[in-house]
């Protein structure tokens, strides 16, 4: 029995995300005794290779081939399914980016089982380690481990701890795959980023960010005002930007802006993990919200659970008495 | 082009959640339901490429007996006939299986394409698209904004992380699974709930398409988790507990 960690690389750098899997990875390996190896998939892996191996697995397989130079979800899937099906882990586990949605559930598929997707803790058990996923958005969670001989696991950004660099630098194996250009029926283009955006609300003091619970467009009059008694920057999570209330550029989250002010007000945001990563650098952060069960309460300092509309316009006034 | 739409019914987003006494899945006694919204989001796709293009949107759901209520809706809005995966209650709780269904079910279909939302808002593994595309042997692209149709292709736009985005092309047929919010959504208008009730549904029981029912996965348990986090919380009359809070942030945090 091993454990096997699968790093990301994108354009010869490594998603940092791949040393919180590690840690996972690390979790298991004590937990059981048994040794922990680091995949990593691409081409011209040499220097990435070296900056895995300091962190002290049992060793490094790199696959490597140039059909992997560009990612696409057939050739990753072929690539690693090789190299699984060799050194045969019993738990393969990666960090829960949007490349591993696009081919790890093909990979797990391989070998019939289910990639236990979005993983924010593991608890040990006596014959098998047990993962904890989220349910409802994080509302409830669910403690499920594998039904065969192998696990794949992918882990939730920010649920375990960057691994740090061991004292000890791990060997490193090249790992030969076949692969055939006429399994490869995706052609992607070049990666690219839309306009350059003219609102930075990484450095905002305050930021007030608005979401589902304000319901209408014409609500969001109640909280521009009180972030201007605040003289907070406005923000939102993505539905709000999505009906195009407020601008793209103005949103928080995964596919936004990564904020941390000293002071983070959520008003009728229930706290997806997809907002929760882009303010939980945030120093002090009030909730506001009327289902005293939503995430964003446990990523809060303070919480109101009451209608944002007696509530916002309670808080101005408040505001106001202090101001003046 | 022949789309077929792969939808889920789903708790009812702000549904109060409770654990039923198993501890294995929700006391659904007192919960209403609705489309799962990624999945609301891949039909308006679809009904928007079948205006543009022409041909067929066909609707696929996996669910007990109640989901007919969210085919219907779909329907409505203007999906020409649907095909029901009927499971027992509770039975269902794995993509895995979920994607061999409803492959089954739309293999002698033969769609050019297949949409389905990123992921679902109940247990949100988001893998049934991708496994239903290995399942199909058909190609497949995750979490799309953008789709444009060729002759015999589809080159759409993806999301990547951080601000990035990309453009694939594929070649059909192929399964996309659609990012939430890419378009407004459109409403069924009374002719289009008049319609549907003479649409086609064909029921198909999953006990009855050949395929192992056996979940991939153990499930345990589910549970309400624990608060880790020591936050103040102040209910009650809003003037009230907005003294509080402002009290709190002037002389506890010191951010006033």
């Amino acid at each position: 029995m091993s454990v096997m960690v699968v790093f990301e690389q994108r354009s010869g750098e490594l998603n940092r995300v791949s040393y919180e899997a590690l840690t996972a990875g690390q979790k298991i390996s004590q937990a059981y005794g048994v040794p922990l190896f680091i995949a990593l998939a691409g081409a011209k892996l040499d220097a990435l290779a070296q900056q895995a191996a300091s962190h002290g697995a049992e060793k490094i397989f790199l696959v490597e081939h140039d059909l992997l130079e560009i990612y696409t979800p057939e050739a990753y899937t072929a690539g690693l399914e090789q190299l699984i099906r060799s050194v045969q882990p019993k738990v393969v586990i990666f960090p829960h980016t949007y490349q591993v949605r696009d081919y790890a559930p093909k990979l797990a598929a391989h070998f019939s089982t289910l990639l236990i997707s979005d993983v924010i803790d593991i608890k040990k058990d006596s014959d098998s380690p047990v993962f904890v996923r989220q349910l409802f958005q994080g509302k409830l969670h669910a403690d499920v481990r594998p039904s065969g001989e192998i696990a794949f696991v992918s882990v939730q950004a920010g649920a375990f701890r960057t691994a740090e660099p061991a004292g000890r630098s791990a060997p490193v194996e090249k790992f030969a795959v076949q692969l055939n250009p006429n399994q490869i029926r995706s052609k992607p283009e070049k990666p690219f980023r839309e306009a350059q955006r003219s609102v930075d609300l990484s450095a905002a003091e305050r930021i007030v960010a608005v979401g589902r619970g304000i319901k209408e467009r014409e609500n969001l009059r109640v909280v521009e005002e009180l972030a201007a008694a605040l003289h907070a920057e406005l923000a939102a999570s993505r539905p709000i930007c999505d009906n195009g209330w407020l601008p793209m550029e103005r949103q928080i989250g995964s596919s936004g802006q990564t904020v941390a002010p000293k002071l983070y007000v959520a008003v009728g945001i229930s706290g997806a993990i997809q907002h929760l990563v882009g303010m939980k650098g945030s120093k002090t952060v009030v909730a506001i919200n009327k289902d005293e069960s939503a995430p964003i309460f446990e990523a809060a300092d303070y919480g109101i659970v009451g209608d944002l509309f007696e509530v916002v316009p309670a808080l101005i006034k408040e505001i106001q008495k202090t101001n003046n | 082009m022949k789309i077929a739409v792969s939808i889920k019914q789903v708790p009812a987003r702000d549904s109060a959640l409770r654990v039923d006494p198993g501890g294995k899945w929700l006391d659904e006694s007192d919960l209403a339901y609705e489309m799962n919204e990624p999945d609301a989001y891949a039909l308006e796709e679809a009904l928007q490429l079948k205006e543009k293009l022409g041909g067929e949107v066909l609707v696929l759901c996996a669910g007990t007996e109640r989901a007919q209520q969210t085919i219907r809706e779909a329907l409505a809005k203007g999906a020409d006939r649907a095909i029901h995966v009927e499971t027992q209650p509770g039975a269902l709780f794995d993509p895995l299986v979920t994607a061999r269904l409803l492959a089954k079910a739309v293999e002698s279909e033969q769609p050019d394409l297949i949409l389905t939302g990123l992921q679902s808002d109940d247990a949100g593994y988001g893998e049934t698209g991708v496994l239903m595309a290995d399942v199909l042997g058909y190609a497949h692209a995750t979490i799309v904004m953008e789709v444009e149709a060729q002759a015999g292709s589809v080159r759409v736009k993806r999301e990547l992380e951080d601000g990035w985005f990309q453009h694939v092309s594929l070649p059909l047929p192929a399964v996309l699974t659609i990012q939430s919010g890419i378009k407004k959504l459109r409403y069924a208008t009374l002719m289009g709930i008049k319609k549907a009730r003479t649409k086609e549904i064909k029921s198909l029981k999953a006990d009855q398409l050949g395929i192992d029912l056996r979940p991939a996965l153990l499930l345990d348990r589910i549970y309400t988790p624990e608060r880790v986090k020591q936050s103040q919380i102040f209910s009650g009359d809003a003037q009230t507990a907005a003294h509080q809070l402002v009290e709190k942030l002037r002389f506890e945090a010191r951010v006033l």
